[in-house]
C-alpha cells in the first residue's frame, strides 16, 4: 500500500509547528518524542504503521479550533482519531501530520429524556454512551463490535452500524447534530435537538466521511426507551448456503428482527475453544433476535422458526431464559477476539442485498480454495453486511499481499452483485485502491469537490478514501 | 417555452447540458411552492420500477415514478415506504400526480419519521445530473453503505439545486398487520406535549404521536403491529398514561387510516388564506411555539416537534419566534410575504457559506432552481 512522500518542507519545520502548538494550548496537550507518539503509529490496521509529525491531544472545542487554525496557517495535514480502533487504516498518520484525538473530550453535556436525546463530546465511547442513560430504561442504538472502545467521534466518521441496524439503522439515522470545527478554525454548529436540521443535509454529508470534512467535538443523539423484551433464536444449517438462504426468506416473510447474525464453520470452531458457548456442531448458524412485547416475540419467532424448519436445520434452539439468551450470544460476541488468537485475518467489510447472500457466500469459498487461504464468515447477515475473515500467517513471506489480493477479489464480488466495498469500517487507506470498481470518474470527482468545499486545502486526513492519483493534484495544489 | 421532459437518463443529461438559461426542475408538480422562473424540466418522463427484491426489502425507482405505483407495488408484497411521505395537494391546493423524485426533492416525511426516520433515512441510492448535465451515482441499494461520501442524504431536501433526480432507491420495511389509535381528550399542548413524551419514552413502540390543539382539543398515539401485540400495547399504553384523563381507542382500520393522513397532510389547512409555516423544533419546545404564536391554528405532529402553524398572511412568524432553536419553513404564503420574509430558514454564516459553494460545486452555471434554496453566487467574502 502506498502513502504519499511526506512534505520535506513541512518535516523541516516540525520544531516551530510544535512550539506554536504548545505555547497556544495547555500543558500535556501537545507530545511529540518518538517514544511519546508512538500509541499512535496505527489504528486497529496494525499492518501499516506511521510516525507522525505531533499528536496533540485537547480538551474542548476552543482547543480543537486552535490547533486547526494553526496548522491550517502552518499548511500542515491533520489526521483526526477517536479511539484508533480503525480496521480500514483511518487514523494512520503520515509522517508530516499531526494527530488530533479527541479522547479527552468524553464528557456527557446534557441527557433530555422528554426529547430523547443525549448531547456528548465525541471522544466518548460508544459503550459508555448507553451507559449514561441505561440506568433510567433507554439506550444508544448502534453498537460496533468494538463499542467497549470506539469513540463516537469515530462512529459518526465511519457511519458505524453494528448487529441491531437491522431495526434501528446506523449512526447518520441516530446522529441530529453536531458541533464541528472546520479546518480554518470555525466553529460551525450543524442540526440540534430536533428532528430535521435545516437548509442541506450537512449532518448526512458529514456522517461517513471519515474526518475528511471537519473535526466533530459534541454530538447530540437520538437515544431510545429499552424494548419489553428480547429473545434470541440459534439455529444451526448444513452449510452456508442454506443459512443464506434462511436469511432472505425471514426478510421476506415479513417479520423483522432487530438483529440475523451469520457463522460458518471456522468461526464456531474458534469460538468454541475460546468461549465454550455450546454451540452446536454444524456448518453454518444464524442467531436470530427479535424484540417486543411476549405477544409480538412469539408471533415473530413462529414464523421465524417455521422458516428454519423448511430449510432442514441440524439445529434449532430458543432462548427460555436470559441466561440461555446470554449463552446464545457469547460465542457471537467473543467471535473476533476468539479468531485473533489462533490466526491473523485481514477483516473485510462489503455489503451485499441479502437475497445474494448464497451467491456471494459460494463465491468466497471458490476463492478461498484458488488462493488456498482459509476464510470464516461471522457477520450481520439481515443487512448484508458482511465479514469474511481472511486467514493467514503475518510470518510467512507474500501472506499478507495474497491475503490482501483475495479480499480485493471478494470486495469486487460485493459490488459485482449491487453491494458495496464497505458498510461500516470505512474506506480509510484500506479500499482505496478499490473505489475505481464501484464508482465512475464522475462519481468520484463529485466527491472530491465536496471535499473542496470543507476544506479547499485539502489538509483534513488527506491521503484516504479515494484512490491517491485522483487527489493528486488536489493534494500537491495545497502545499 | 415548451416544457423540457426527458424520458431517459441520457436524453436528462443532454438537456441540462444543452440549457442556455434556468432550468425549473419539477416532478409530479403537486410540491412546488416556491415560485422559480425558468424553462420547465420535468422527470415526470422517467418513469418505472427498476428493481424489487421484497426480500432484501429493497425497490428502486426511476423519479419519475408515480408515488401511488410504488406505493401499491409494495402493498402487493405486505410492505410498503417507512417514512410515510406526505401528499401536499391539499395544502399547496396543487393537481397532479405526486412522484418519488418528488417526495426526495423535498425530504417529505410523515407522522412514522418519529420511529422509522425521515426520507432521507430510507433512500440508500441515487443516480443524479449535476448541472453540468453529468451523471452522478452514489450509494446504491444495500441500508449499510460508507463507501465515498454520502451524497444521498445531501440530495434529499435540496429541492432540485444540487441536481436533477434520476432514480432513486429505498429501504422499505414490512407492513403491519393491525393498528390502533389512542386519543386523549382536553390537554393545553403543554400538557399533551408531556403525555406524548411519556408515551414516547415508554417501550411501547409509538408510530405516531400528534396534538390538534383548538376547541375540542386532541391528542393521537398511533401503534402498530401484530394484532396481539397492538392489543396488549393498547392496555398497557392506556394505563401508563392514566395520569392525563380517559384514553378513547380507535381499531378501524379505515378509521386509523383516515385521521393519520389527515395529520399527515396538514388538511385542516386545505383551501384556507392564512400563511402556512412548517417549524421543526425540539419536542419539549412544542408548547413554547404554541404559546409564542397564540391566535394562530395549529397541528403539533412528531410528539410536538413538527409544528404546523397557520398564521395571518404577512405575519413575521420566526421573529416570534426568537429564542427558540429550530428552523421554520414558509409552505404557503403571497409573493410579497414569501419575498420578504424567505422561504427557508436563514443560516448560520459558515453554514451558508457551505451550502453555496456545495451549489457552485453541483450546479457551476447556477442554472438548477436558482435562488430557491439561497443565492447561486456568493457576496463578496467578509476578511476578517
Amino acid at each position: 500500500m502506498d502513502m504519499p512522500v511526506p512534505n520535506a518542507a513541512i518535516m523541516s519545520r516540525k520544531v516551530e509547528v510544535v512550539r506554536r502548538l504548545s505555547e497556544a494550548l495547555p500543558d500535556n496537550t501537545v507530545i511529540h518524542e518518538p517514544n511519546e507518539t508512538r500509541a499512535y503509529e496505527c489504528d486497529a490496521l496494525t499492518a501499516y504503521k506511521c510516525a507522525p509529525l505531533a499528536v496533540v491531544l485537547p480538551s474542548s472545542t476552543e482547543e480543537v479550533a486552535t490547533i486547526l487554525r494553526i496548522c491550517h496557517e502552518e499548511g500542515v495535514p491533520v489526521v483526526p482519531r477517536g479511539s484508533g480502533t480503525s480496521l480500514a487504516g483511518g487514523a494512520l498518520p503520515t509522517a508530516d501530520s499531526v494527530i488530533l484525538g479527541v479522547a479527552r473530550l468524553n464528557e456527557v453535556i446534557e441527557t433530555n429524556y422528554d426529547d430523547r436525546y443525549i448531547r456528548v463530546q465525541s471522544g466518548r465511547t460508544n459503550l459508555s454512551v448507553t451507559g449514561a442513560v441505561e440506568e433510567d430504561g433507554f439506550f444508544y442504538a448502534p453498537d460496533p463490535s468494538s463499542q467497549l472502545a470506539c469513540a463516537i467521534a469515530g462512529n459518526i466518521a465511519m457511519n458505524s452500524g453494528g448487529a441491531h441496524c437491522l431495526k434501528y439503522g446506523v449512526t447518520t439515522n441516530n446522529l441530529l447534530g453536531v458541533t464541528m470545527v472546520m479546518m480554518d478554525g470555525t466553529v460551525t454548529e450543524i442540526g440540534g435537538a430536533h428532528l430535521d436540521a435545516a437548509g442541506y443535509d450537512l449532518l448526512g454529508l458529514i456522517c461517513g466521511s471519515e474526518g475528511q470534512l471537519g473535526v466533530v467535538t459534541e454530538a447530540t443523539l437520538r437515544i431510545l426507551p429499552k424494548p419489553e423484551g428480547a429473545r434470541p433464536v440459534l439455529i444451526g444449517f448444513s452449510s452456508n448456503e442454506v443459512a443464506g438462504a434462511c436469511v432472505s426468506d425471514i426478510i421476506k416473510a415479513g417479520v423483522l428482527p432487530v438483529a440475523i447474525e451469520f457463522m460458518d464453520r471456522p468461526c464456531i470452531r474458534a469460538t468454541e475453544a475460546f468461549a465454550g458457548a455450546g454451540y452446536p456442531d454444524c456448518e453454518a448458524l444464524l442467531i436470530v433476535e427479535v424484540e417486543g412485547s411476549d405477544a409480538e416475540i412469539d408471533e415473530q419467532l413462529g414464523k421465524i422458526k417455521k422458516i428454519a424448519e423448511s430449510h432442514d436445520p441440524v439445529e434449532l434452539r430458543e432462548s427460555g431464559s436470559p441466561e440461555e439468551s446470554a449463552r446464545i450470544w457469547l460465542g457471537r460476541k467473543s467471535a473476533f477476539g476468539a479468531m485473533g488468537q489462533i490466526n491473523d485475518y485481514i477483516c473485510l467489510d462489503g455489503t451485499i442485498p441479502v437475497n445474494e447472500l448464497p451467491k456471494v457466500l459460494g463465491g468466497i469459498r471458490d476463492l478461498s480454495q484458488r488462493y488456498g487461504l482459509e476464510v470464516a464468515n461471522v457477520f450481520h447477515a439481515g443487512d448484508g453486511n458482511m465479514h469474511p475473515l481472511i486467514l493467514f500467517d503475518a510470518n510467512k513471506e507474500g501472506d499478507l499481499d495474497k491475503a490482501e489480493e483475495m479480499g480485493a477479489d471478494i470486495l469486487r464480488l460485493c459490488v459485482e452483485v449491487g453491494g458495496c466495498l464497505t458498510g461500516e469500517h470505512g474506506v480509510g487507506v484500506e479500499k482505496r485502491d478499490l473505489m475505481t470498481a464501484q464508482f465512475t470518474p464522475d462519481d468520484i470527482e463529485a466527491q472530491l469537490g465536496i471535499k473542496d468545499v470543507f476544506d479547499p486545502a485539502w489538509l483534513l486526513n488527506p491521503a484516504k478514501v479515494f484512490p491517491l492519483a485522483s487527489t493528486e493534484t488536489r493534494r500537491i495544489a495545497a502545499e | 417555452m415548451a416544457q423540457i421532459e426527458p424520458s431517459n437518463e441520457t436524453e436528462l443529461g443532454e438537456a441540462v447540458q444543452a440549457a442556455d438559461g434556468p432550468l425549473r426542475i419539477t416532478g409530479g408538480g403537486t410540491r412546488s411552492f416556491v415560485p422559480v422562473d425558468g424553462r420547465t424540466l420535468s422527470t415526470r418522463g422517467l418513469t418505472g420500477i427498476t428493481l424489487y427484491e421484497p426480500g432484501a426489502l429493497t425497490i428502486v425507482a426511476r423519479a419519475g415514478t408515480p408515488l401511488s405505483e410504488i406505493k401499491d407495488t409494495l402493498s402487493a408484497e405486505n410492505q410498503r415506504l417507512p417514512f410515510e411521505p406526505m401528499d401536499h395537494r391539499a395544502i399547496l391546493g396543487t393537481e397532479g400526480e405526486p412522484t418519488i423524485g418528488g417526495a426526495v426533492a423535498v425530504n417529505a416525511s410523515g407522522p412514522r419519521r418519529i420511529v422509522a426516520g425521515a426520507c432521507r433515512d430510507c433512500l440508500i441510492g441515487v443516480r443524479f445530473v449535476d448541472g453540468t448535465g453529468k451523471l452522478i451515482r452514489n450509494g446504491g441499494r444495500v441500508m449499510k453503505n460508507v463507501t465515498g461520501y454520502d451524497l444521498v442524504k445531501l440530495m434529499a431536501g435540496s429541492h432540485g439545486t444540487l441536481g436533477v433526480l434520476s432514480e432513486v432507491s429505498f429501504k422499505v420495511l414490512p407492513g403491519t398487520a393491525a393498528s390502533a389509535t389512542l386519543t386523549l381528550h382536553g390537554l393545553s399542548p403543554r400538557q399533551a406535549t408531556e403525555a406524548m413524551a411519556r408515551a414516547m419514552g415508554s417501550p411501547f413502540e409509538i408510530s405516531a404521536a400528534a396534538h390538534l390543539p383548538g376547541d375540542s382539543p386532541a391528542t393521537h398515539l398511533r401503534l402498530e403491529g401484530f394484532e396481539a401485540s397492538v392489543a396488549y400495547r393498547t392496555e398497557r399504553l392506556t394505563a401508563h398514561l392514566a395520569a392525563y384523563g380517559d384514553v378513547s381507542v380507535e381499531t378501524d382500520p379505515g378509521r386509523v387510516a383516515d385521521l393519520w393522513r389527515d395529520i399527515r397532510d396538514a388538511r385542516m389547512f386545505a383551501g384556507r388564506s392564512e400563511d402556512l409555516w412548517r417549524i421543526s423544533v425540539k419536542p419539549s419546545d412544542g408548547p413554547r411555539v404554541a404559546e409564542a404564536l397564540d391566535g394562530a391554528s395549529l397541528l403539533m405532529d412528531w410528539a410536538g416537534g413538527l409544528v404546523w402553524a397557520g398564521v395571518e398572511a404577512g405575519t413575521d412568524l420566526r421573529g416570534r419566534l426568537s429564542g427558540i432553536k429550530g428552523h421554520a419553513t414558509l409552505l404557503r404564503a403571497g409573493h410579497d410575504t414569501r419575498a420578504r420574509l424567505g422561504t427557508f430558514h436563514p443560516e448560520a454564516p459558515p453554514l451558508a457559506a457551505i451550502a453555496r459553494g456545495l451549489r457552485e460545486r453541483f450546479d457551476p452555471r447556477g442554472i438548477l432552481n436558482p435562488g430557491l434554496m439561497g443565492p447561486a453566487t456568493a457576496p463578496e467574502p467578509e476578511k476578517a
